[in-house]
């Protein structure tokens, strides 16, 4: 444990060294001269934009699982605390199609690299069937916990799991918009537009939208 | 592969012609970041009118039939929420965001043009949920601007039904609003400086705000956590925050939530806010100093420096705001000692800044003026945060006028001296006119003495134990009638503040009809945005020729050179003495 944080904090710190203050150690008023190192971007924006974009996302799921296991914790409740329930079995089918999700995306990427036209709008109707199948597989859970015993608004654990779930629900809707957009122009197109980023962009967002519901996936079956 | 974005296109942008396209629907970063600014001013002045009522109350309890303690406790909420969020947040980040990172960065716009027109759209939203909660019934919430549980959802509280759920609604669509803006402030900087513009050749003023938009993108999470899951325990009855609780002698429905989760996810959020105002502030200070002081700003790399570690540490010193809430005594120590700590590079700006008018030559012009009067306020009030930073001098201290004082000087009026110093430093630009010289000096002096004369006292009404947030405090045995005399004066002061503002709005007007036509660099500045082919800039800011940049942005005062100041796309001529050895300060 000791050895893997001290590796990881070594990492990070050539990271940041590499990063930040190699750049930061600069000596600006020595030197008038155009700098070279930055011309064009080597990177499309709409890509460092996804990034920093899901700095963010991680961000507020990082706070709502903290908020999670806060409330879980019996010294910061006051009175009745968390009451744990079984989850619903459908969620472990739920994560296959995620998966699944994750797969065709990463298939149409790949043609589209390849300039298969055919074989990326397959891979794209599949990554955009799978969500939908997860979300559909969401809401039948939604259901049946609502329909057990245990149900409970003022359960905390009942409530973050539909407020997490929805949360991750509804950055999955605004995925399949931005899915939609690119699966029309494509199912239009003859040929892959080379120049696109669209497709690499919703794969990325997709593995990251994965990454996101395994984890949360494992702190509900957890508790 | 090359990637070319609007941001840094090397052909000229054709500006729209329709006056919808232009001025309404428009994609201009300029355009954008007027429109922010016209509504945070508006914004702005109607939390002055509430803090106007406010103190009338407390200097003339029983006069005004029109204040009632329900809408007296309206009033200091809305008038907190509207100045931090509202006014300092959308202004500092939209507006002057919006308006400088493309021009001094030496690009043609922001990267996501269309995400930045939608974000101010989004954010006028924002705006129109948070005033319609005047209109529904209960009017808007009166929880403090906090809105802590349990006190904020339960009856007894002004607008525990409907107010407090507009207030939600609007600030979750403000973070949404700030999110689509500061994605692209950020991928700005980043990915569409122009050609030599290194990292470290940019402004403070870009460096301020790109640190103070990556705070605010991590931060406001925080908010909008606390927004959804306290909305939730108010509309469908979760208990996230909301303990079993007895009120008006009912059992209510809620069981084992935590307020003081609450309070750590909203102060997560609250104290980095601090930094989303103040970093931007620090940077723009910066800019106006060395311009104006004819001077390279001293320590420019520790100044970026300070600018980081300020960020950085502003995400650890949260509970300091809750000292008053109880906990570890060793958390206590830990965010006691974070909070000074977070005093060392925020000193080390405060001497750079004096450093950087040490012997230089220092022109007192309105934009200069007002930054002196930072450094004295914020001084003044930084020096008080050390007070209220220890646990033992806070407890007593907390819930007392000492506290209004401090955060009204370090957050309040330090912010809004540059903010006003930056207009006027900018307007030349923005308006192709100069301001009203006389009007503008006449406004200063008022704004700052009368500040002073409103928040010094204040402090001493602190120390006395006069509590904060009370509707009528006097009549108490606790509190001398020569408190109240000093509340009085400290009320008309305010008021004479706040009618002084007036002088800046007629200035603006009088000037954008009759101020002299504006030369393109009056302030004969170094930055990109003063070498722009067009004063006001057009859309697309360069014509056809984008900048190059070949040195940082301070050559003032560079010895051998024609003219005391290098703009910043000046190639480097043979004879040059470069920067190095005044620099070396």
């Amino acid at each position: 444990m000791q050895i893997s944080t001290l590796v990881i904090a070594l990492l990070t710190a050539v990271l940041v060294w590499t990063l930040l203050v190699r750049r930061l150690s600069a000596k600006p008023w020595i030197q008038a001269e155009a700098g070279h190192d930055i011309g064009p971007a080597s990177q499309p924006a709409s890509k460092v934009g996804l990034w920093v974009f899901l700095c963010v996302i991680t961000s507020l799921f990082a706070l709502f699982f903290t908020a999670y296991m806060m409330r879980m914790d019996p010294h910061h409740a006051a009175g009745v605390a968390w009451v744990p329930f079984d989850k619903p079995a459908i969620l472990w089918l739920n994560t296959l199609f995620l998966i699944l999700g994750s797969l065709a995306m990463q298939w149409a990427h790949a043609a589209e690299l390849h300039g298969r036209i055919d074989t990326l709008k397959a891979g794209m109707a599949a990554g955009g069937f799978c969500i939908i199948a997860f979300l559909v597989g969401q809401i039948i859970a939604w259901e049946q916990v609502r329909n057990a015993d245990f149900f409970a608004m003022t359960n905390p654990a009942v409530g973050f799991f539909y407020l997490l779930t929805a949360v991750h629900g509804l950055h999955l809707l605004g995925g399949l918009w931005v899915w939609g957009g690119a699966t029309l122009r494509i199912w239009r197109a003859d040929q892959v537009n080379s120049g696109s980023t669209t497709v690499e962009l919703c794969t990325v967002y997709w593995h990251y939208l994965l990454l996101v519901w395994l984890l949360l996936f494992g702190l509900l079956l957890s508790t | 592969m090359a990637y070319v974005a609007i941001a840094d296109q090397e052909h000229e942008l054709h500006e729209p012609h329709s006056f919808v396209a232009k001025y309404i629907w428009s994609q201009d970063h300029k355009v954008i970041a007027i429109q922010y600014s016209i509504t945070a001013i508006i914004m702005g002045v109607f939390g002055m009118v509430l803090s106007a009522l406010m103190r009338l109350q407390l200097a003339f309890p029983d006069t005004f039939a029109f204040i009632t303690p329900n809408a007296y406790y309206q009033h200091v909420t809305m008038h907190g929420m509207i100045m931090v969020i509202y006014l300092l947040t959308a202004l500092f980040l939209g507006g002057f965001g919006n308006y400088l990172i493309p021009l001094m960065c030496g690009a043609r716009d922001m990267v996501f043009p269309y995400m930045n027109m939608l974000s101010y759209w989004v954010y006028l939203l924002s705006v129109i949920l948070l005033m319609a909660s005047y209109f529904v019934p209960g009017g808007p919430t009166g929880a403090g601007w906090t809105l802590y549980p349990p006190q904020s959802i339960l009856p007894g509280t002004p607008g525990f039904d409907w107010g407090i759920i507009m207030m939600l609604a609007s600030l979750a669509v403000f973070i949404i609003a700030f999110t689509m803006g500061g994605l692209n402030y950020v991928t700005t900087v980043l990915q569409a400086r122009c050609r030599g513009m290194t990292l470290m050749r940019m402004p403070l003023s870009v460096w301020g705000i790109f640190v103070a938009t990556i705070v605010g993108l991590l931060a406001f999470p925080a908010l909008f956590v606390s927004a959804v899951m306290i909305g939730l325990d108010r509309l469908v009855g979760t208990s996230f925050f909301m303990p079993a609780i007895l009120s008006a002698g009912k059992n209510l429905d809620y069981q084992g939530g935590s307020p003081l989760l609450f309070q750590h996810l909203f102060w997560f959020f609250g104290h980095p806010e601090v930094y989303i105002v103040a970093l931007p502030v620090f940077g723009i200070v910066s800019d106006l100093l060395s311009n104006h002081a004819r001077k390279n700003i001293f320590g420019y790399r520790m100044m970026v420096w300070a600018i980081v570690a300020i960020a950085a540490l502003s995400f650890v010193v949260w509970a300091h705001h809750m000292f008053v809430s109880g906990m570890n005594p060793y958390f206590g120590f830990f965010f006691a000692t974070t909070t000074l700590i977070i005093a060392i590079p925020t000193a080390i700006k405060v001497y750079n800044w004096v450093l950087t008018l040490w012997r230089g030559n220092i022109r007192f012009t309105v934009p200069m003026l007002f930054a002196i009067g930072f450094i004295f306020t914020f001084t003044n009030g930084g020096l008080t945060g050390l007070f209220l930073g220890n646990v033992t001098v806070d407890l007593p201290l907390s819930d007392t006028y000492f506290v209004v004082a401090h955060f009204h000087m370090v957050m309040g009026v330090s912010p809004v001296l540059v903010l006003f110093g930056a207009i006027y430093h900018w307007f030349p630009k923005i308006t192709g006119r100069m301001f009203n010289e006389t009007m503008a000096r006449w406004h200063f002096w008022l704004t700052l003495l009368g500040t002073y004369a409103v928040y010094l006292p204040m402090h001493y009404l602190g120390i006395l134990g006069v509590p904060r947030r009370y509707y009528a405090t006097f009549g108490t045995d606790f509190i001398p009638d020569s408190a109240q005399s000093l509340n009085v004066k400290i009320t008309i002061a305010a008021l004479m503040v706040a009618a002084a503002q007036s002088l800046f709005f007629i200035n603006v007007i009088w000037s954008l009809k009759k101020g002299k036509p504006a030369d393109p660099n009056p302030w004969q500045a170094t930055t990109l945005e003063w070498q722009t082919p067009d004063t006001p800039p057009k859309h697309g800011n360069w014509g056809p020729k984008m900048p190059v940049v070949y040195r940082w942005a301070y050559d003032y005062s560079v010895p051998g050179h024609h003219q005391d100041f290098i703009p910043q796309n000046e190639p480097p001529s043979g004879h040059e003495a470069t920067a190095s050895e005044h620099g070396r300060t």
